[in-house]
């Protein structure tokens, strides 16, 4: 083969499957061309749903397509798969490791597989385990590994042997910041240094930055492709960074800027707001702006590649003549009489939760205001969802001392859920019944009927836009009005606090947008939100946050607070994504260190 | 081929001695089988309670009394009301009434006593052995009368007299002499054990790589389908003789069978029966992908219809046309069939070699498909 000859072409590949229950048939690839040069890294990217998977399946040999021609490595994919898999690595989302078999056993079994000899493994596993820092781990279960030790342990057991052309399917979901950043590290010397072909998919848009040539997929189609300053480009002078004037909260601004019709997005970054104008407004030296600013100073800033994305997403929407999943105005629950804003709402002392000898939550201390928007940020295995379901009244507290909207969760536990909403992050309703059957059956769990239970229906139905679509199996519903319904009847008793658990994992960034437009408006009302993500730019967007990692709390503090602590100068800004890997290594550093000692 | 076979088989077998349940399952579930099926769940019909009502208290009617008080199969209550008797036996305290009348000993001096026997017919199979065993208990304990009756012992004329029938029944069960029911018992564990391993523990950890995604990355490697299935049965296989090897030696050392037939033969017709297990637990999880459903299918198209359909607990004779029909589908039907002989009767060569046949057509048409079945596909 020669160097120029790519790794991989598709040509006009289509994939449709069948839904077995409602017998619709959805399109999962349509027309998708691209190619994959070899001795380089190229991504797929997109959000939950962009076919990214089917795509890997289909260039391993796992799937056939419906149309279109695949060519790995010279061959035919819907011919001879079997030659293709002689020759290419794969990593499948959650990594296909057999976590009841050590780190070793996984090496071997793969080595064995790929026929690799006793002498090359010698080389081969002294270099894996140079590169994943593995090498203390060999006897330990894979099942026992951290999230990016398991990741890494998936790697390494596709490089056995030097394969041909490497997929890697979302290697990096459920993987916390530092070890993602680690990974693409690696990925970046196998490419560069040993001239390895990696095509990789990923939902996170500025991991592709890293890479020669990134495919950016939406609804099973390519939106665009090319190198990383292309994507970028589409953005080209139609972003900007605003500082907020005074002591305006940068959320009011954001959430200003967002509504209007000429933005095309506006997210919360360092301290300030970042958004993007139409190209026509900038073109016409945008007149409106000023008066949506309200004094705020505001500068052109370095287009990202989610810029670049939410640009083309926005243009073929304007297009389609979609609006980006209805952004309600704020119908909010009044704040209720007699409370002060300052408030302590949920009150947290030495919480601390064991699981056997194990130790989830060790110690947390904290506390969360009236109308505040409370972050749990933290790596997979933190704690947070521990802590979340604590707060939640789920799961008892080992020790400490925890109490919500007043009441204290060991001894009237039943009292204070009577005083919160929970939306869990899989989808928690009953799909075969109807939208309006979902929040009769949640109201009437709460104890609301007749008359209040309709208000409160058609209050909520409104707030999420769910007019008409009372009668609509909940299970037919599109992904973003499942998640609208999820929110509608976790606040149809109007909980005083709304806990979210991973509400915006796997969504678009459009609908992203539209989720936290909502909730900023809910806080704006007096609800207390408190809410996990592991999309680390969203901390943003709260009032405060604590970040764990371990079980225990690492930082306490608004989004400046905590960069700050990360190290944040003048010179030196920092984004929310660094500041986090900033804390929690220097975090495992100083634990390393205290051990050591 | 042979090396990768060998590699996936250790990883095979390094799971399953990890997991706990799989020990659970193979090993230790066949010997509670043993001893509950054994031991607990006994057919026979021993120590009955009997209430015995003496409305009659001559030296006859206590004779009889003592009489059942010695059979093994009693266990009599004597009572002086019917009345009682009968409340008794609406509690289920005992199993049957037998009730002596007032001039039953007149009577017997006039040649022709009777004698009231109730059964409690809830479990219609007991029941029907509680009374044939009392007619038995009261028949001979009337010959013994007649006898002592007629003076000189084969008296033809004295027996007429006494109004007993003048032949005797000399009765032998063959192939399981004393009725034990654990002799019938034992092969049919066999066949349960089998299918449990076989089937559903293999239709289990095949499920179990489908759902975490291990089979996806196994299958982008130069693996090919059929050495997967090899490793897979293998391992399982293994269980399956040890679970077997339970049985056998339970059979012969706890329970005593008699063992008529030749133990290569037993290990044949074992051996050709776990195959057809394997095919199944294979077959089933490459239909589903999922364990809970992977188990449950399992459960109702294998063990369940050994159970119920094989023979093992209703005779396949006593069934209706459609369902004996079905239980012909059955291979643990055949297999059975071919244990018990072999087991209780010796090497009776025409069941042995059809049944063998029959299982083994099985177990190369249900591997065959298994093999159709598992292609390294996700769709």
């Amino acid at each position: 083969m020669s160097a120029a000859a790519p790794a991989l072409v598709a040509r006009g590949l289509g994939k449709r499957f069948r839904v077995r229950e409602t017998g619709q048939t959805i399109e999962a690839l349509a027309d998708i061309s691209l190619q994959v040069a070899t001795g380089a890294l190229t991504a797929i990217v997109g959000p939950d749903g962009a076919g990214k998977t089917t795509f890997m399946r289909l260039a391993g040999g796992l799937m056939a397509a419906d149309s279109g021609v695949l060519q790995v490595l010279g061959i035919d994919a819907a011919r001879d798969p079997q030659a293709i898999q002689n020759r290419i690595s794969y990593m499948p989302q959650r990594f296909g490791l057999y976590e009841d078999l050590s780190v070793q056993e996984n090496l071997d079994l793969y080595s064995d597989l790929h026929g690799v000899t006793a002498a090359d493994r010698r080389a081969r596993y002294a270099q894996l385990m140079e590169m994943t820092a593995l090498g203390p781990f060999t006897t330990r279960l894979a099942g026992k590994l951290s999230g990016g030790m398991k990741q890494k342990l998936g790697l390494a057991c596709t490089l056995v042997r030097a394969p041909e052309l490497l997929l890697l399917d979302e290697p990096t979901v459920g993987v916390d910041p530092l070890s993602r950043q680690e990974l693409w590290t690696i990925l970046e010397q196998l490419a560069g240094e040993q001239g390895i072909t990696v095509l990789v998919s990923t939902a996170y848009l500025d991991e592709a930055a890293r890479c020669a040539h990134v495919v950016v997929m939406h609804g099973g189609r390519v939106l665009t492709q090319g190198p990383p300053s292309a994507i970028r480009a589409h953005a080209t002078g139609q972003c900007f960074a605003a500082t907020p004037f005074e002591r305006e909260p940068a959320r009011r601004l954001q959430a200003r800027l967002l509504d209007d019709a000429l933005t095309i997005d506006a997210v919360p970054r360092r301290g300030g707001v970042h958004f993007i104008r139409r190209r026509e407004a900038v073109e016409q030296g945008d007149p409106q702006l000023g008066a949506l600013l309200r004094g705020a100073s505001c500068e052109s800033a370095e287009p990202t590649m989610e810029d670049g994305f939410m640009v083309l997403l926005g243009e073929r929407a304007a297009r389609e003549r979609l609006t980006p999943s209805g952004l309600a105005p704020a119908g909010a629950p009044a704040q209720p009489s007699g409370t002060s804003p300052d408030e302590t709402v949920i009150e947290v002392r030495d919480l601390t939760r064991k699981f056997g000898d194990f130790t989830a939550v060790d110690h947390a201390t904290f506390t969360v205001r009236r109308g505040e928007i409370f972050g749990l940020l933290g790596p997979n295995g933190a704690g947070k969802t521990t802590t979340f379901r604590m707060l939640c009244g789920l799961l008892p507290a080992t020790s400490g001392f925890l109490q919500v909207a007043g009441h204290n969760l060991r001894t009237a536990r039943a009292e204070a859920r009577r005083r919160v909403g929970y939306v869990a992050q899989k989808f928690a309703l009953y799909g075969s019944l109807s939208v309006d059957e979902n929040l009769a059956f949640f109201g009437g769990a709460y104890g609301l009927r007749g008359a209040p239970l309709r208000a409160r229906r058609a209050a909520v139905m409104a707030q999420f836009d769910l007019a008409g679509r009372g009668g609509t199996r909940a299970g037919d519903l599109p992904g973003g009005f499942r998640q609208r319904l999820a929110m509608a009847a976790g606040l149809l008793h109007e909980p005083e606090i709304l806990f979210l658990d991973e509400p915006t994992s796997g969504a678009d960034p459009l609908a992203r947008r539209a989720f936290w437009r909502r909730i900023t408006a809910l806080a704006e009302g007096g609800t207390t939100i408190v809410v996990t993500t592991h999309f680390m730019e969203e901390a943003e967007y709260c009032d405060r946050l604590v970040i764990q990692d371990a079980g225990r709390v690492l930082a306490l503090g608004t989004p400046q607070e905590i960069r700050k602590e990360a190290g944040e100068t003048a010179e030196r800004r920092l984004d929310m994504e660094q500041a986090f890997i900033e804390i929690v290594a220097r975090a495992r550093r100083d634990g390393g260190a205290r051990v050591a000692a | 081929m042979i090396r990768r076979v060998i590699a996936l088989t250790r990883k095979e077998i390094r799971q399953l001695l990890r997991d706990r349940s799989n020990v659970l399952l193979g090993i230790v579930l066949p010997m509670v089988l043993i001893l509950i099926f054994g031991y607990g769940m006994s057919l026979d019909v021993r120590n009955v309670p009997v209430a015995v009502v003496l409305d009659d208290s001559s030296p006859a009617a206590r004779d009889l009394t003592a009489r059942l008080s010695l059979s093994e199969y009693f266990a009599p209550i004597v009572l002086l009301s019917m009345q009682e008797a009968e409340q008794r036996m609406r509690r289920r305290e005992v199993d049957a009434i037998v009730r002596i009348p007032q001039d039953f000993s007149r009577q017997l001096g006039a040649g022709g006593a009777q004698v009231q026997v109730l059964v409690h017919g809830a479990d219609a199979s007991r029941a029907r052995l509680i009374q044939m065993y009392l007619e038995a208990a009261l028949g001979q304990w009337a010959l013994h009368q007649a006898d002592e009756a007629g003076g000189s012992p084969g008296d033809p004329g004295a027996r007429a007299e006494a109004g007993v029938g003048s032949v005797t029944i000399v009765q032998r069960l063959w192939f399981n002499a004393a009725n034990t029911s654990t002799w019938f018992l034992v092969p049919g564990l066999v066949v349960l054990i089998t299918t449990l391993v076989g089937a559903f523990l293999t239709a289990l950890v095949v499920a179990r790589e489908w759902e975490r995604g291990t089979l996806e990355a196994l299958f982008v490697t130069p693996v090919r389908p059929i050495e997967i299935l090899v490793a897979k049965t293998l391992p399982y296989f293994g269980v399956g003789m040890i679970g077997l090897a339970l049985c056998l030696l339970a059979a012969k050392f706890l329970f005593h069978l008699p063992m008529y037939g030749s133990l290569a033969l037993i290990l044949l017709a074992s051996v050709l029966y776990m195959l057809v297990a394997l095919g199944i637990g294979l077959l089933i999880s490459s239909a589903t992908k999922n364990q809970f459903l992977a188990s449950q299918i399992a459960l109702v198209v294998s063990f369940m219809p050994a159970l119920m359909l094989s023979g093992f607990l209703f005779d396949l004779r006593n069934m209706p046309a459609p369902v004996a029909a079905l239980s012909h589908v059955l291979p643990a039907t055949y297999f059975l069939e071919v244990l018990k002989s072999l087991m209780l009767a010796g090497d009776i060569w025409p069941t042995i070699v059809r049944n063998c046949l029959v299982l083994a057509l099985y177990a190369a048409v249900l591997l065959a498909l298994a093999r159709v079945k598992t292609r390294k596909r996700l769709e």
